[in-house]
């Protein structure tokens, strides 16, 4: 362990609980469309119970939020949320640019940072050695880049969703601790098919 | 360099009537001198929207998440870019979604920069690689037959093409003045 370690690190271990916050995220936001980054976050959305306008990603690393804009261009009268982990969110790090650049108002990115790869031993990731995600986020022109460090913040961010206000952006310090899998659907033809068919789509 | 602003050649503006008229609304791509007339067209057409992206395989998944929700979408893109689309092109399989990409290629026909070259012979490969079809066009009355049925078997029949574009129905880049 070198002289790497910050003081977010510190934060996280005593940040907040990812079942608890994304469970009432999703509870406060029923009409939302949501979009899965693989591994916890797509278990956490899963735990707090299965739904239609769930689309759960168990691969394609860095694609949650670039599906999410496909998505959210396409229903512009819907808000669609992505719910992902800080390193599906940092291999697709210019997808923030994107969404910068298209500005679409009914897209928030939640991002639950627990500065590791949870699914592969707890490695410390970029967010643990340095990088600032709301700010990348900000400096990407999405102006309204929070970091949320309570449960509180839930309500905030609820609203945010709820606007379509323009493109938002969450980092949520969640602890860094290994929650119990709960595994949602891999067939990925099913849960786009049922996703469709929520939004009155056929399935081709 | 700079770009010539002289008329485009006619399969360039096809294949903005091909799409427009599949109901294609969402036009994602990184740029191209090949693709410039038809993203210059997306972006004056109010019932289309032009995305650009900062890599390419942001499209592979954006044009899923589309489909998710009731549009079409394609991706524009030059030959060196397929590369980087490999993993995300496995969403396109696992999840079962029509995909389309328009390819321009580089690394062919009178290449002269020899960086182009290694993507531009796996370009095809890769596609198939990862259960892409592939469709060539080499010449000008081509297009419009490959990238209309190509639109035909993506968005009706649900499947993944691309279609490359030749260097050679391109046309040779002007380099070093003759």
């Amino acid at each position: 362990m070198g002289g790497t370690m910050s003081a977010d690190t510190a934060v996280q271990t005593i940040g907040i609980d990812r079942r608890e916050f994304v469970a009432r995220l999703l509870r406060a936001c029923p009409d939302a469309l949501v979009v899965t980054g693989l591994g916890s976050p797509s278990y956490d959305c899963f735990a707090a119970g299965d739904s239609d306008r769930c689309y759960y990603l168990w691969g394609a690393m860095g694609g949650a939020t670039p599906m999410a804009l496909g998505l959210a261009l396409a229903q512009p009268d819907r808000s669609v949320m992505v719910v992902t982990g800080d390193g599906e969110s940092l291999m697709g790090l210019g997808a923030l640019a994107t969404v910068g650049a298209h500005q679409p108002p009914n897209l928030t990115i939640v991002v639950l940072d627990n500065g590791h790869f949870g699914e592969t031993g707890m490695q410390r990731s970029h967010t643990s050695l340095g990088t600032r995600l709301a700010e990348v986020a900000r400096g990407c022109g999405i102006a309204r880049a929070t970091e949320v460090r309570s449960l509180d913040g839930v309500d905030a961010l609820a609203r945010q969703v709820a606007e379509r206000g323009g493109p938002a952006f969450a980092q949520v310090l969640i602890r860094d601790e290994a929650m119990p899998r709960a595994l949602p659907p891999r067939d990925g033809a099913y849960v786009k098919n049922r996703f469709r068919r929520h939004l009155g789509l056929d399935p081709l | 360099m700079t770009m010539t602003q002289s008329a485009p050649p006619a399969w360039q503006e096809r294949i903005f009537t091909l799409l427009k008229e599949a109901g294609v609304q969402q036009v994602a791509y990184v740029p191209d001198a090949g693709h410039a007339h038809v993203i210059r067209r997306v972006q004056a057409d109010p019932a289309m929207r032009d995305i650009v992206l900062t890599t390419e395989e942001e499209g592979v998944a954006l044009a899923a998440g589309a489909w998710l929700g009731g549009q079409r979408a394609v991706l524009l893109m030059q030959s060196s870019g397929v590369g980087n689309c490999v993993n995300m092109m496995s969403l396109l399989q696992s999840g079962d979604f029509p995909f389309l990409t328009l390819v321009t290629m580089r690394g062919e026909h009178a290449e002269f920069n020899p960086w182009q070259c290694p993507m531009g012979r796996a370009t095809q490969g890769a596609f198939e690689l990862m259960g892409v079809a592939v469709q060539r066009a080499n010449t000008p009355e081509e297009v419009e037959e490959l990238v209309g049925a190509a639109l035909d078997a993506v968005f009706q029949g649900g499947q993944r093409v691309a279609v490359l574009l030749s260097q050679r129905l391109i046309g040779r880049k002007q380099w070093v003045a003759r």
